[in-house]
């Protein structure tokens, strides 16, 4: 066996990649054909700011993340459905925002440390047995959801009007994608870190669409490419001391660069 | 010879944005049956009409019966297909192919969580060959030219197997031997199939030419009958201003130019 898989830390640390490389492209493929992926950084530095709630309160702060950015989304939502502000400036103005909160309160809770820096870019050692099962329920409730709700979120996805004149709930469906949206991001932040979620959740779908084949086999393949960054760049981070999210991000954007050139001589 | 069975009736229906007022007053039935044209100015109601009939907005004034039912309680929307304006600027990139568009067209007939069954398929199949787009199945939507994609939409709208078909400005960036195509065809399933369609357009030789009914639209209903009885110079004039005058497509029509 390799010597990786020796240490306990290292096995959560899989663990919890795949989960979290199944659900965030699953989540980013919907955002992406949305044109909403500043969603998903938006949300990240929302779960910064709950990150630094629980530093503060000394409670788990995957907890903190998860509630703060869920109820984040539902205020994006509720912005962006009243028209007073484009959908664009309510995700700069939570963006930016909840940043500068998260710095006031870990300035406040004395948080400038070494392990702020790995909720920033992710880290293989600090994922707890408690994490895992938080990680891995939460990751399942996810796929699951996205899975029964496939066909209402493809449908809102590709015409929101359309989809409101066939009967469906819309305002409903995009609280619920919002809220998927909101713990994926949370759970993933341990090992990919606030800054570069967003990349996992949107580099993988990005690459699947370059082979211009249907949503569904675009879904797959982004998940397919999301588990290979996030395996390779684990291997990676144990082997040559890297941050987990840097690693796992760069094997996505090379992913990414070799479709665009297998793409480009196919064609 | 009985009134066929009123598929969509408005009874003094008005609409108001904030204090503006966009449709007023609008009292019309349209029947099992009926091939009805609206044509009207642009900013005239012609879009929000068809949002209010298919409960996008509600009516701040009047009902709107659909089916013999009050909107708010018609919960088969299945019943009408409904055909976008914007069809031909579809996002180019989604990554959906023809088949998993026209599947849309049976989601009002499945509830949450429900999956596509076998006659689901076969509906979307079935609709995919009436628009001659079933060559197209596993092609993206974003490679196909402005007619075929408006031909997609069709489909997704006939895949819930519709009693009313609505299309919003269907033709608009699609080109001339293409909508000549695309009028033959929506006639056809007016004539073969008997399926009521409600057609709004900007052009009124197309309405003239291809419908049976006509509703002008400016506000409020500036007439309704049958074209050949109301498409005169002096409803033009009511709903396009002073200046306008009718020209014709056909080259060799001298009957209704000026």
């Amino acid at each position: 066996m390799l010597d990786i898989f020796q240490y306990d830390f290292m096995i959560r640390a899989f663990e919890a990649g795949i989960a979290i490389g199944i659900v965030a492209p699953l989540i980013g493929m919907f955002l992406v054909v949305r044109r909403y992926s500043l969603m998903a950084d938006t949300l990240a530095h929302v779960s910064f700011a709950g990150v630094a709630i629980g530093l503060l309160l000394k409670i788990n702060p995957i907890f903190s993340a998860i509630g703060l950015s869920v109820i984040a989304g539902f205020g994006i939502e509720y912005l962006r459905n009243s028209r007073r502000i484009s959908g664009e400036s309510v995700l700069a103005i939570f963006l930016s925002g909840s940043l500068a909160i998260a710095v006031i309160i870990l300035s406040l809770a004395k948080g400038f440390n070494a392990n702020l820096f790995s909720y920033l870019f992710g880290s293989i050692s600090t994922v707890t047995a408690t994490d895992l099962v938080v990680i891995i329920t939460l990751a399942t409730i996810v796929f699951i959801d996205v899975v029964f709700l496939y066909k209402e979120l493809f449908f809102t996805s590709f015409d929101t009007e359309l989809a409101e004149a066939s009967g469906l709930p819309v305002k409903m469906i995009n609280l619920t994608m919002v809220t998927l949206a909101a713990v994926a991001v949370a759970i993933s932040i341990r090992i990919v870190g606030v800054l570069l979620i967003g990349a996992l959740m949107v580099i993988p779908v990005i690459s699947a669409m370059q082979y211009g084949r249907g949503f569904r086999f675009t879904l797959i393949l982004s998940v397919i490419f999301s588990i290979v960054s996030v395996i390779l760049g684990l291997f990676a981070s144990y082997y040559y001391n890297l941050a987990s999210g840097g690693a796992i991000v760069v094997v996505a954007l090379i992913i990414f660069l070799l479709s665009l050139v297998f793409v480009g001589e196919g064609t | 010879m009985p009134l066929e069975e009123s598929y969509i009736e408005l009874n003094n229906v008005s609409f108001s944005y904030n204090i503006t007022t966009v449709i007023e007053n609008l009292t019309f039935s349209i029947r099992k049956g009926d091939y009805v044209g609206i044509i009207g100015p642009n900013g005239g109601g012609k879009t929000t009409l068809i949002k209010v009939i298919l409960g996008l907005l509600h009516p701040t004034e009047g009902a709107v019966m659909l089916f013999g039912k009050d909107h708010h309680d018609f919960k088969e929307k299945y019943r009408i297909g409904y055909v976008p304006q914007r069809v031909t600027h579809t996002e180019r990139n989604f990554p959906a192919t023809v088949f998993e568009v026209v599947r849309t067209g049976r989601i009002a007939r499945l509830g949450f969580f429900e999956r596509f069954k076998k006659e689901d398929i076969e509906a979307v199949e079935r609709a995919m060959e009436i628009s001659g787009i079933a060559e197209h199945r596993d092609t993206l939507i974003g490679n196909l030219s402005g007619g075929e994609r408006q031909r997609v939409y069709i489909a997704r709208a006939l895949a819930s197997e519709p009693e009313v078909l609505i299309l919003d400005e269907p033709t608009v960036g699609v080109d001339i031997g293409a909508q000549k195509t695309f009028y033959e065809f929506l006639s056809s399933l007016n004539r073969d199939r008997h399926l009521t369609i409600l057609l709004i357009s900007h052009d009124v030789d197309v309405v003239s030419q291809e419908t049976k009914t006509v509703l002008c639209l400016n506000h409020n209903l500036v007439c309704h009958g049958l074209p050949k009885d109301i498409l005169n110079e002096h409803v033009l004039e009511r709903l396009y201003g002073k200046h306008s005058k009718r020209v014709s497509h056909e080259p060799n029509d001298q009957t209704t130019k000026n």
